[in-house]
């Protein structure tokens, strides 16, 4: 199994990414974004996270114009699989690669902390090794996680399962953690080939990290 | 010449910084003045140009690609001198 993770200027997950699937038997390179193509033989591409560009203009705003870009498109167009976590997430939706948009979180502050959250839809990929409605414990790491999207587009998510996560308490209650419609944490395009969250799963992989709940999430992908 | 660039959150896409800043300039006593808060970013971009017209066609695409996530955000473009 390949997996490419792409690096801008101020990435600083895709170390944590690597390891992370690398732990899991993956071959994984890390592809900086003035490459032109990414590699053929790519079986997941990840977008880690971090802050791409400092965050200027808005998270992700510069990211998606980077010259890797492209290439991702094509990829993903041909449904190739692409995972965006936290800032991935953000350059994803700025790419028009998922639909929506992310707002400063409601409170205003940075959010860093374990949070909990319910699996929503199964029949996809990467939640494939889930079971609906099981709460799984990820730290999340982010100032601009307050997902946006219109009524009508939220309709459309619901409708085609593309809601793959929503925050909860430990009981699996629903909560708004920062502003997000509907407490969405992450979602998938309707192929179900592209996957976005704000949590981080690749932070979730060892006992000594608090928490293994990242692991099936990530394993999904190896299937 | 220049462009003057404003982009904020459409109406109707709660601005919780807005809220927050209104919040704050009530408790500090001006409650009964202050109807509503919207903050946004002013982008400012010196042309190489001097035809008007053709300035805000360039300035409108710059907004669509990249300076307004137009999901969210609406924008204006004041061209001066």
């Amino acid at each position: 199994m390949k997996i490419s993770v792409l690096q801008f200027p101020g990435t600083n997950c895709e170390y944590d990414t690597k390891y992370a699937f690398e732990k899991l038997g993956c071959d994984v390179e890390v592809i900086w974004h003035k490459e032109k193509k990414i590699p053929s033989d790519t079986d997941l591409l990840v977008i880690p996270g971090g802050f791409s560009y400092g965050d200027y203009l808005r998270s992700g705003a510069i990211a998606r114009f980077a010259n890797v870009m492209e290439s991702v498109q094509e990829y993903a167009a041909k449904g190739g699989k692409v995972l965006g976590i936290c800032n991935g997430f953000q350059i994803l939706l700025e790419a028009g690669l998922l639909p929506g948009a992310m707002k400063r979180n409601d409170s205003l502050h940075f959010i860093s902390k374990y949070h909990t959250l319910k699996v929503i839809n199964t029949d996809n990929t990467f939640l494939s090794l889930t079971k609906k409605d099981e709460v799984l414990n990820i730290p999340v790491a982010h100032h601009d996680g307050n997902y946006y999207i219109d009524a009508e587009g939220l309709k459309e998510l619901e409708k085609n399962n593309q809601i793959l996560l929503k925050y909860c308490d430990k009981n699996g209650n629903l909560v708004n953690m920062n502003g997000s419609v509907s407490n969405i944490a992450g979602i998938c395009n309707k192929e179900k080939n592209v996957f976005g969250l704000m949590p981080h799963p690749e932070r979730a992989i060892e006992e000594i990290l608090g928490s293994t709940d990242g692991v099936n999430m990530l394993k999904g992908f190896l299937q | 010449m220049k462009a003057i660039v404003n982009v904020g959150l459409k109406q109707g896409v709660l601005d919780d910084q807005g809220k927050a800043t209104h919040h704050a300039l009530d408790t500090l006593g001006f409650k009964e003045i202050v109807k509503d808060v919207r903050i946004g970013k002013q982008i400012i971009i010196e042309l190489n140009s001097s035809n008007e017209e053709e300035a805000r066609a360039e300035v409108t695409k710059m907004c669509e690609k990249l300076l307004a996530n137009t999901v969210i955000e609406d924008y204006n473009i004041q061209i001066v001198g």
